[in-house]
Parts: C-alpha cells; sequence; structure tokens
C-alpha cells in the first residue's frame, strides 16, 4: 500500500506555556520549543505499521519552511520511507483550504492508495483532512483510532461521544485523520536522525506543483486571523497562597466543608 | 444576507443540546433570520425530532430514508450538498459527527469553513468575525470569514446559552422526496461500546483526576494515594489513556466518561474545553497545576500553583495525620 501523511510542525504545548506577544499580533515565539504535530506522530506510526504489515511505502509531506525539514528527517528517522517539502513564498498565510489545496497538488504527483492526517494540530481546526478528501473526491473518515487492512478496502474505527467507537467500511483510495492513542508512536533516537541526516527531500514550488498562487496563502485566504488574545472568563479561581503547609491547611478546610473528605 | 441553516444532530429520537444553541449562534450573525433546521434520519425518531424542533426553529426541513438510519457523514454530506443553496450558511456543532462532516461540506458547496466557533461578534459586508481558541485553550484568537459565497460554521457544543423563553410554532417540512443518490465510499457498520472497567468514575462523589503533569505512569501512585486518604477514585484526562498509564474507562472529557461529582480536584490537567465537556453538575473543582496560565484555574473554584509531584504527597500525608 502507497501511503502518504501529512504533518505539520508546530509550537510543542507540553514544552512551552504559549503566550500572546505585546501587540497580539502573534503568539511570543522566542525560546519556543517545536516538533511535529502529535496527532500526525500517532498518524505515521499507523502508517508505518500498515507498510510493515502489507507491504508499500509510507512518504511524509509537510507545507512550509526548512524548518520544516526537520520535521520530515524525524518521521524518515521513525521509518517513513521519503519525505516531500512544498515551500515557497506564496504558501504562507494560507488558510486551511489553501492547504488542502497544495496537498492535493502534491497527492496527484503521486499514486497513492491511503492519505493520513493528524486529526487535528495547533489551531486546532480539524479540517485539512476532510477537505483534502473533497478535493480529491474520495471517501474520509475523522478521528479514527482503529484500521484494519481488508483487501481494497479497510475498516476504520472512529472515536465518537462517551467512548464509544464508531466501526465504518471504506474503500480505497480514502483519506483518514487520526486520533492520539491509536498507537504507541515508535523512540526516535538521535542516531535515527543521523542516519537520515543527508538523505535528499525533494522540494516543490508553486510551479512544481501547477497551483495557481493567488489560489494559496494570504492572497487566497478567505478565514483570517486578526489577532491573539487571552480572554477574561469570570473571576477565575481563587488562588491559595502562602507556605505549602498554609495552603494545605487551606485546602483540607474547603474539602471538608465541600464533602471532599470522607 | 444568505439563509442560515441548523443541522440537528439526534439520538434515540432526542434533539441534542446543540439544537437549542445553534439558534442563539445563528441569531448573532444575523439578528433577523428566520433559521432552517435540518433534520435527517428515519422513521418514528425523524418524526419525533423534527416535531420537537419545531418549537426552536420556524422551519423544520425534514429528510427521511434508510440511508440515514444512522448519521453516516458521507451520507450526510452528500444529502446537503444536493438540497442547500450554495451561499448557504450551515451551522454544525463541532463534535465527532460535525467534524466529520463540515470541512468537506464546505468543499463541495465551494464556501468557507470556519471551526470549532466559541462566539461571534457580528458581520460587515461579507467578513464574519468569530472568535476560536488554539494551543488547546490557551490562546484565543479573533477570525474574520468571507462569506459572500456561503460558508459552513462549526460551533462548539456548549458556547452559546439556549434562550428557552421563545416558542417558534415552526413548520415540519418533508423534505425526503427531494433525495438523490445517497451512495457513499464509506458504510456504517455499528457501534462498539465502550468497556465498563473496574470503576466506575460516572457515579463518584469525589474525583482525584490527573493529566500530563503527572509525567509518569509510576506516578499514578501518587494521585492514588491521596485518593485511598480521601476516599476518593482515581479519573484522568485523555493523555493519560493515549499513554495506556489507566484504563480508557477512567477517562473525563467528550470522548470519554461523563462525571457529576461534589468535588474534583483537577491535578496537573491543562482544562481543554473536550476535557472540561465532561464534567456536569457544577462541582467544587480544584486546579492543581505549575502553569499558572492554563485554562483550568480560568473555570476552577480554588487554585494551586504547584508541581503535583511535590504536592500530592504532602497532601496525601495532611488528610492522613487528620
Amino acid at each position: 500500500m502507497e501511503i502518504l501523511v501529512c504533518v505539520k510542525r508546530v509550537p510543542d504545548t507540553a514544552e512551552n506555556e504559549i503566550e500572546v506577544n505585546g501587540d497580539g499580533s502573534d503568539i511570543e515565539r522566542d525560546d519556543l520549543v517545536y516538533s511535529v504535530n502529535e496527532w500526525d506522530n500517532y498518524a505515521v506510526e499507523e502508517a508505518i505499521q500498515i507498510r510493515d504489515n502489507v507491504g508499500g511505502s509510507v512518504t511524509v509531506v509537510t507545507v512550509g519552511d526548512d524548518e520544516s525539514e526537520e520535521v520530515l528527517r524525524r518521521e524518515m528517522a521513525m521509518g517513513a520511507d521519503n519525505g516531500i517539502l512544498l515551500t515557497d513564498d506564496a504558501f504562507e498565510g494560507s488558510d486551511g483550504k489553501g492547504i488542502a489545496t497544495l496537498l492535493k497538488a502534491a497527492v496527484e504527483k503521486g499514486k497513492y492508495d491511503l492519505i493520513l492526517t493528524g486529526a487535528q494540530a495547533d489551531d486546532g481546526a480539524g479540517q485539512v483532512g476532510g477537505m483534502l478528501a473533497a478535493m480529491l473526491d474520495v471517501p474520509y473518515a475523522s478521528l479514527v483510532n482503529k484500521i484494519d487492512v481488508d483487501g481494497d478496502k479497510l475498516k476504520v474505527g472512529r472515536e465518537i461521544e462517551g467512548g464509544n467507537q464508531e466501526m465504518n467500511e471504506i474503500s480505497l483510495p480514502c483519506v483518514l485523520s487520526i486520533q492520539t492513542g491509536i498507537n504507541e508512536p515508535r523512540y526516535v533516537g538521535i542516531r535515527g536522525i543521523r542516519k537520515v541526516a543527508s538523505v535528499d527531500i525533494p522540494e516543490l514550488g508553486a510551479g512544481d506543483l501547477g497551483v495557481d498562487a493567488s489560489a494559496v496563502g494570504e492572497a487566497g485566504a478567505k478565514v483570517k486571523r486578526l489577532d491573539y488574545f487571552v480572554p477574561e472568563l469570570g473571576e477565575g479561581a481563587e488562588m491559595l497562597d502562602g507556605s505549602t503547609e498554609e495552603i494545605i491547611a487551606k485546602l483540607i478546610e474547603h474539602l471538608k466543608a465541600k464533602g471532599g473528605l470522607k | 444576507m444568505a439563509d442560515i441553516y441548523a443541522y440537528i444532530t439526534h439520538h434515540n429520537g432526542v434533539a441534542d443540546d446543540s439544537a437549542l444553541e445553534l439558534i442563539v449562534a445563528a441569531q448573532k450573525i444575523d439578528a433577523g433570520a428566520a433559521v432552517t433546521a435540518i433534520v435527517t434520519g428515519s422513521g418514528a425518531e425523524l418524526d419525533q425530532v423534527a416535531d420537537a424542533v419545531a418549537a426552536t426553529y420556524p422551519k423544520v426541513l425534514k429528510f427521511g430514508s434508510d440511508a440515514l438510519a444512522y448519521p453516516n457523514a458521507e451520507v450526510v454530506r452528500k444529502l446537503l450538498v444536493g438540497v442547500l443553496p450554495a451561499d448557504a450558511i450551515v451551522l454544525v456543532p463541532h463534535d465527532t459527527f460535525g467534524m466529520d462532516l463540515a470541512p468537506g461540506l464546505s468543499i463541495k458547496l465551494d464556501s468557507t469553513f470556519v471551526a470549532d466557533v466559541v462566539d461571534i461578534e457580528g458581520v460587515e459586508g461579507d467578513a464574519l468575525k468569530v472568535i476560536r481558541q488554539e494551543y488547546s485553550g490557551m490562546v484565543s484568537t479573533h477570525v474574520s470569514c468571507d462569506i459572500s459565497a456561503g460558508a459552513v460554521v462549526n460551533v462548539r457544543p456548549g458556547s452559546f446559552a439556549p434562550d428557552e423563553s421563545k416558542s417558534a410554532g415552526g413548520t415540519v417540512e418533508d423534505k425526503s422526496g427531494d433525495i438523490g443518490d445517497l451512495s457513499a465510499g464509506r458504510r456504517f457498520l455499528e457501534v462498539v461500546e465502550a468497556e465498563v472497567g473496574d470503576v466506575d468514575i460516572t457515579k463518584e462523589d469525589v474525583l482525584v483526576s490527573v493529566g500530563r503533569g503527572i509525567e509518569d505512569e509510576d506516578n499514578i501512585e501518587i494521585a492514588q494515594e491521596l485518593a485511598d486518604a480521601m476516599g476518593a477514585v482515581v479519573s484522568c484526562s485523555r493523555p493519560i489513556v493515549d499513554a495506556k498509564w489507566l484504563e480508557k474507562s477512567r477517562q473525563v472529557g467528550t470522548s470519554g466518561q461523563t462525571v457529576k461529582p461534589k468535588v474534583y480536584m483537577a491535578c496537573g490537567i491543562s482544562g481543554s474545553f473536550q476535557h472540561m465537556g465532561g464534567i456536569k453538575g457544577s462541582p467544587f473543582i480544584v486546579a492543581i497545576n505549575k502553569n499558572v496560565k492554563a485554562p483550568i484555574f480560568q473555570v476552577a473554584d480554588i487554585g494551586i500553583e504547584a508541581d503535583i509531584l511535590e504536592f500530592l504527597p504532602e497532601l496525601a500525608e495532611a488528610i492522613g495525620d487528620l
């Protein structure tokens, strides 16, 4: 099976406190630790496991700059066979539809049976996979937490409300967005990264992809982020302060009053 | 302004709470809008939902077919593309169905998509201005969407307070005759119910809930010792289940269990909306987190800025000494 996995380089929220910069035009990006989007990592692991079971290859693709290439290398160190970097000044400021348009062009330059994305990334929209599938006119399933290959079809589980799982049969080719927890992504050591450090990663721009530069990037975006801010939500918590002993004493009084201690 | 439609999700013949919320959101887009509800399904359940929704919406369009008995987003999308005007503004709840349906729907309608909207500021010219959150709710953004060619707007459940004072006395139109070809490359098979675990966190009064801040599987024991001292039970947020440190049956959140405790101790939990969506009944929430900017502090009653790995053992010991 030929599998394409769409990945994104994002600020690592487990490693960083995300704060708004002085004028609200962006988040504070100095000293941010970036990594591959957590959901995408599960998608790459799933693709590698499918390939190891049924044969084929895994290609990882991203839209970004030179720094995004590191993310491709990391996923290749995990076991992806090929990487493709979609990069062009004209791509900057793309909205979800713009990114899906670029990925569609990349998909059409290859021949893939299965395309995976993470269920969502840093902006929490969860939109690119569903858009890409509709543009390619192939079936889609989101929030996938189980995949069984069955000939030219897949049996996929979707995570739905209440911890339940919705089972579907889906025909290939298709696009699936992968939910965390579907597998246990393998650890990538420094040696693995070194092994792929000099592998050639092709770069494709607007001309190579044959996309109209005015349909992507800032120019093509119909959805535009105006600013970043931190909302005032009610009064917030009463913060307990003092020494640890004092905090514990106050907390125990609260817990007693609210029935928190038996 | 283009016509506004709301897609109604329902289970067992009862409309989801989002039915009441979407019309409030629609009226923040256009205060005078006559919003049309779309209900799909089959049989008596469909009729029951459509009739109930007419109390909220002036017009309800009902689409009945065996192919729509289970809401398979690929099938529903095909239906909607066939029956909606191209410039429609379509509101969809941002739940696991809406996330499945909406992005592709916007492409097929050639309209603009905006996901997981938590508030709506209004429309100026062709621009709809909404509020979204990014980075698991750590920051918010104002977003401008060009709706001149229509839009699909996914609305976060629970973000718009329902207005139950008004009764629309709406009409239900059976549009099943307009249903075209609903064949799709994805077929619904079955729903596999969540496994029942060794404890039922939905029935507990006091929960000691742990998140990413617990850092390591071995540290779960720290939370268990505090829970033992308090006479409570350990629950958790999603990353703990993804890491397989606790069973899925202990997960609080929209993709896990919905709990109704009296006291909820959120330990090293950032407080994403998916997590908070699983906490009902307004419990007394204590948040303990070393990141003072974690969203959990906005919704908690009591906040403590501390590393749970140091704080929880001391708290357990103090409670044990009582």
